[in-house]
């Protein structure tokens, strides 16, 4: 009886000591369990998806066509490359501007002022704004014929121009819409990199005579690089896949003539207006792979700035 | 030490069956099968919407349900019936779409309920009262999928000020309207003299009654492309020399009627044809700065004749997933009686109920040269506005492409080759 009641005892004690030594794992496998299922399911079927036919009506029967929808996409000269282009074209742009505007801003935020808070309040304004209403609130003010902008502008004597009416001029003016929107973004997260900085170096630069430029570009720049990489990764996987501006600003498709259309405003159309979702899921795939190159990369280089 | 690690285990391992038994809880909220009083309504932003909203106090009260309304934009409503409807989802019970647009794809898809029976069953209600040409559009296959609920024509919205500052009269033919633009954007240089949907979808429904009064339309008598025809052609560079020419100054390519309307609205252009359904967006004093000088008049004659569209443009269908087909069909019973679609047509929106248009009261609100356009588009009007297969939106796309080079300045005859491949393509792979 006594050597029952003990085994039982010990038999609790083995499981509660176990669960003990594993707690770390035990309370993260709920979350684990989620995300790779919420991640890793949608995954593999929108892989699977983009070897089919699937199209029309997501019960409908689709045929197993292997590399065909690849074939298609990598070779469409009309939507998909072009589209690249556009991608990579605002990806870059609006990171280059973020960053030099951002960093600028966190530099000139960084020392203490009279008034700083209210700054700060303010220079976050636009980070808090939905990316819809920013969208359509861009889009009035820039409207070629009832908009403010060029009502100013006809009334300093420059004609009116077509923002985000004109071919050539509506990419250009999202990503002035974007920079406005995300900067603050970068500011804060350059910002943060910065006050984590030790002051000895500058002080000991300041006390050798370099100028405040040198200082910059010898000094704070390579201590802060970490940071700059991890903001430029966090922006520019965002940047990426840009979305919400890009609709409100332009509608469906990204204009009669797909002026703005990025990748993932593309998908977006093969999937909802087309209702081809193994062409979607394809251009999906592709996008997925362009992206992780990227992260890849910058991770690469900020692990060789780290060592 | 180990007493307080096994505690603290077991707290957490009950803390999370609670959360997981709450978070399930609240998902299961609705849905059995014996049909809810709850009647859950998906409708577009539309005068009418605003109309029935107003409305359902009472019939929540004579009927005892209780109707959850979701409203959206159609291009947001559009994206939301895609994927809701494709995944078989029970949330939606009573849905307004629009006959033409999705009606053949989702028809196809089986997303519909057939209401044969339950519209045939009520003679109070009366199926037979509806206009042939929206009750076609709204059957398949020979079952009533749908039950038409707005109608609407083009016509020509025009500035009565302008008008008579020029001297002119309002424009009866094409040319006059062009001729007319002409004089008044050059008499007064900021504001056009025409305005129209510019953006490649959307304009295709406006454009197409330029195209079938020029004499053509998307497809010939054997069903084959048409809109590389002669007067497709014609009517192509007619309107988007219209725009071009006499538009607003740095028009954008991607306005739909929202855009377009708020620049006549804001006084901005001369003359503007748009689905007269939307006609309370220009005489409202809330929404329209030149609400007290808008005038309307029939869509102006090309050389075939003044042939505006007359289509159904909006419809109630009931999903076919939903559990609660009884409740909804009461809801649809109310929403399209006799009353409601009087009330409505006071309200400002043509319905589809031959009865309702055989009662002048039902037009007593509108303006008074509205109401006579309107009289005159229905007996002439063409019963489509777009091309009529099930992948509405890659044929929109398709035959709006050279509305949009035109607009530019673009050359159309190469613009319309392209169009009509296309085209065919979308026609070739549209199941029979």
């Amino acid at each position: 009886m006594t050597s029952a009641v003990t085994t039982r005892a010990a038999q609790r004690d083995a499981l509660s000591h176990w669960a003990n030594k594993h707690r770390r794992w035990l309370f993260a496998l709920p979350a684990m369990t989620f995300i790779v299922c919420l991640i890793a399911f949608p995954v593999v079927w929108t892989a699977w998806l983009s070897l089919t036919d699937a199209s029309g009506s997501v019960r409908a029967e689709s045929t197993f066509v292997g590399l065909k929808n690849y074939g298609d996409i990598l070779t469409d000269t009309h939507r998909f490359w072009p589209a690249v282009g556009r991608t990579i074209s605002f990806t870059v742009v609006v990171l280059f501007f973020e960053m030099l505007f951002g960093l600028g801003i966190a530099l000139l935020l960084w020392r203490p002022f009279r008034g700083e808070k209210w700054v700060r309040i303010a220079i976050l304004m636009p980070l808090v704004a939905t990316p819809v209403a920013v969208g359509m609130m861009w889009r009035l003010i820039f409207d070629p014929s009832i908009g403010p902008v060029n009502r100013l502008l006809v009334a300093v004597g420059i004609p009116a121009q077509p923002w985000l009416a004109g071919e050539f001029t509506a990419l250009p003016t999202t990503m002035f819409m974007d920079i406005w929107q995300w900067t603050p973004m970068v500011t804060l997260i350059l910002l943060a990199g910065l006050t984590s900085l030790s002051d000895e170096p500058q002080e000991a630069a300041r006390v050798d005579g370099a100028s405040g430029w040198q200082t910059l570009r010898w000094i704070t720049l390579p201590m802060l690089r970490p940071t700059l990489i991890v903001a430029l990764l966090l922006r520019g996987i965002d940047a990426l896949k840009t979305f919400d501006i890009l609709i409100a600003a332009k509608g469906k498709g990204g204009g009669s003539f797909n002026e703005v259309e990025t990748l993932n405003l593309y998908a977006y159309g093969l999937s909802f207006d087309y209702n081809e979702y193994a062409l979607s899921s394809t251009v999906l795939i592709l996008f997925f792979v362009i992206i992780v190159t990227c992260i890849f990369l910058l991770t690469r280089k900020r692990e060789e700035s780290a060592s | 030490m180990s007493m307080v690690s096994r505690r603290a285990v077991l707290a957490a391992a009950g803390g999370l069956v609670a959360a997981a038994t709450v978070g399930c809880s609240a998902n299961t909220g609705g849905g059995d099968s014996g049909g809810s009083t709850t009647v859950k309504v998906t409708m577009a932003n539309h005068v009418w919407t605003e109309n029935v909203k107003k409305a359902i106090p009472e019939f929540e009260k004579a009927s005892g349900l209780k109707i959850e309304i979701t409203q959206l934009a159609e291009d947001q409503l559009s994206d939301q019936y895609n994927v809701k409807l494709n995944a078989g989802t029970s949330e939606i019970d009573v849905m307004m779409y629009r006959p033409l647009q999705e009606g053949r794809l989702f028809a196809q898809n089986k997303y519909f309920a057939d209401l044969t029976s339950k519209a045939k069953a009520d003679a109070t209600w009366n199926l037979a009262d509806f206009q042939a040409a929206p009750i076609a559009a709204t059957t398949y296959q020979g079952k009533v999928v749908g039950v038409p609920i707005i109608t609407e024509r083009e016509v020509l919205y025009y500035r009565k000020d302008l008008l008579q500052k020029a001297g002119l009269s309002v424009p009866k033919t094409l040319d006059e309207l062009q001729a007319a633009a002409k004089a008044i954007k050059a008499a007064n240089p900021d504001v056009a003299g025409f305005v129209a949907r510019t953006s490649k979808s959307p304009a295709v429904t406006q454009f197409s009654s330029f195209l079938y009064s020029m004499g053509g339309d998307w497809v010939d008598a054997s069903g084959k492309a048409a809109v590389n025809s002669d007067a497709a052609k014609k009517a192509y560079a007619f309107y988007g020399g219209l725009i071009k020419n006499y538009g607003p100054a740095n028009v954008s390519t991607d306005m739909s009627w929202p855009e377009a309307m708020a620049i006549f609205t804001q006084g901005k252009a001369a003359f503007y044809t748009e689905a007269d359904s939307l006609y309370k967006n220009a005489t409202d004093p809330a929404k329209s700065k030149v609400a007290d000088t808008v005038g309307f008049a029939v869509f102006p004659a090309g050389p075939a004749g003044s042939k505006p569209y007359n289509i159904p443009s909006w419809a109630l269908g009931i999903n076919d997933a939903s559990k609660n087909q009884a409740n909804a069909w009461k809801f649809i019973l109310w929403a399209t009686s006799k009353e409601q679609t009087l009330a409505q047509q006071k309200g400002g929106i043509p319905g589809a109920r031959t009865s309702v248009w055989a009662d002048a009261d039902g037009t007593s609100s509108y303006p008074k040269d509205l109401a006579e356009a309107i009289a005159a588009s229905t007996k002439g009007g063409v019963d489509h506005d777009r091309p009529i297969v099930a992948q509405v939106v890659k044929a929109r796309e398709a035959v709006g492409q050279p509305i949009v080079d035109s607009i530019k300045g673009s050359d159309v005859t190469a613009s319309v080759e392209t169009a009509v491949k296309a085209f065919q393509a979308v026609l070739d792979t549209e199941k029979k």
